[in-house]
Order: structure tokens, then sequence, then C-alpha cells
């Protein structure tokens, strides 16, 4: 029952700093909220026992995106430009959750080991995964063994992305001023 | 003992709030880089007093890992505010003085 106070909590810091990033203009301000907001999120995630999962939060969310927010933040100006009240993108954001809101209904109840989650491959892994793979750990053995080529495409993606955000940051004009003092 | 936890818990749940108020209203920027900074030292903590608080204190290096990304993303920050940029003046100027 404690956990239900914990996580209440949590869930409701997450909405008011989702609020007040929303309702600032300044964008800087908003940069700061959102790592904010991932290091509170990645605290869930613990708390939740998804370890993992709160490791990458904490890793991109709060350290790297916000990096990339700031190096973002030099090439544009400092405030939002005042809009209208745009009634597609609500209306749409506000359908997309009402909809997983009507998901959620459905799905297990958190921890249940009827799950069909625990029940479709998770035990041979966890049978089998000292005979197959021969290494202690068996998140190791199903990231990079049962589902090495999964974690393949995610390592493609992320690269893809890395590169593209670098060259929006301005990674042509950088190898240009490379070429002249040889600083790469 | 758990009755200290949870007070602590709570304790740390209002420091958030506040310092989360503060990264909203903080008139100059330092005010919100110094609120973010203790939001990230409170979500450390926060980990840490849960981790004996549900009896099982093995994620408490995951709070070190959190204060170690804390610690970096101020140093970006603050570079930042030295530098105004981010990218090629930034590693220009560091490449400068050497």
């Amino acid at each position: 029952m404690s956990g239900f106070f914990v996580n209440a909590a949590l869930i409701s810091l997450l909405t008011l700093i989702a609020f007040l990033a929303i309702r600032l203009h300044r964008l800087f301000a908003v940069v700061m909220l959102s790592g904010a907001f991932s290091l509170v999120a990645a605290t869930l995630f613990v708390v939740l026992d998804a370890v993992d999962v709160a490791f990458t939060e904490a890793a991109v969310g709060a350290g790297i995106s916000t990096i990339l927010a700031l190096a973002t933040l030099s090439l544009v100006p400092a405030n939002e430009k005042p809009h209208d009240f745009a009634f597609v993108p609500a209306f749409l954001a506000f359908a997309t959750a009402a909809m997983l809101a009507v998901a959620v209904a459905d799905l297990p109840a958190f921890g249940d080991v009827n799950a069909p989650i625990h029940n479709h491959v998770a035990p041979d892994y966890l049978k089998g995964s000292a005979e197959d793979i021969a290494i202690p750990n068996v998140v190791t053995s199903v990231l990079a063994s049962y589902r090495g080529f999964d974690t393949l495409g995610e390592t493609v993606v992320v690269f893809t992305a890395a590169i593209a955000v670098l060259l929006v940051l301005g990674g042509w004009t950088r190898r240009k001023e490379d070429g002249e003092d040889d600083n790469a | 003992m758990e009755t200290v936890f949870a007070i602590t818990l709570i304790a740390l749940g209002i420091a958030a709030t506040l310092a989360i108020i503060r990264a909203t209203i903080g008139p100059t920027s330092f005010d919100r880089v110094l609120a973010v900074n203790t939001i990230g030292s409170i979500a450390v903590l926060l980990i840490a007093v849960y981790g004996f608080f549900d009896g099982r204190p093995e994620f408490l290096d995951i709070a070190l890992l959190y204060a170690l990304i804390n610690f970096i993303g101020t140093i970006a920050i603050l570079k930042f505010f030295r530098f105004g940029t981010l990218g090629d003046h930034g590693l220009h100027e560091e490449g400068d003085e050497q």
C-alpha cells in the first residue's frame, strides 16, 4: 500500500512538471524542466522495479537529451513565439490519451504471474540460458543472443538518429572548419 | 524504523515540489540550473531511501549513476552559459587553448 502512495506522489510530480513545461514560454526553463521530468520518471521506474529502463531513462532522457536540447537552444531564439490554441493537435493528443486509458483497463495486473509476457518464451529463456549461452546473466543473454537481431536493429536506429542529429546541429560546417585546423 | 523512512520520503517529495516551483518561477537562469540540480540530488536520495524503505537496498548503484549524470548535465549547462553554445564554438575554443 505504501508503494501506491509513492507511485501516486511521483506521478503527481510528473504531471506537475509536464503542465509547467507546457505553460512556460522561456525555452531554457522548458529544457531544465524536461531534464527534471526525466529524473523523476527514472525514479518512478526504479520504484516499479524496471531498473534497466530507469538506467536508460536517466542516461538518455536526463543526460543526452538535455545536452542535445541545449545545443539546439544555441541555434534558436530564447523564447517561444506566442501562438493561438492549436485545436487539431490538442484533439489528437486527448484522443490518443483516451484510447490509451481505455487500453490500460485490459492490461494484466501489475506483477501478475499469469500475464502472457511471463508464459510465452520467458520460461524457456530462464531455463535454457545457462546451457544455450553459457553466461550467468539472463538479461545479457536475452539481449545479446536470444534477441540479438532485435538489439542490432535498435543499435542501428540509435546510430542513425545520432548521425541525423549531428547533421542537423551543424555537422556540415564543423567538417569545413576541421579541414583548416585539423581538429578532428 | 520504517516510519522514519516514510517521513523522509514525504519530506523529499515536498522538497522536490519546492524545487520544481523554483525551476518554474526562478527569475534568473542560475536559479533554474540550481533547482534542476537539486531535483537530481533529491532523485538520488529518493532512490536510496526508497530502497531501504522497501527492504531491498540493492539499487544504490543506480543512485550513484544518477549522481554522475546529474554532475555531467550541470557541467554541460554551465558550459552552455560560458560559451553560449555546445557545438562548434565551444569545441573550437578548447582546441585553440591547447
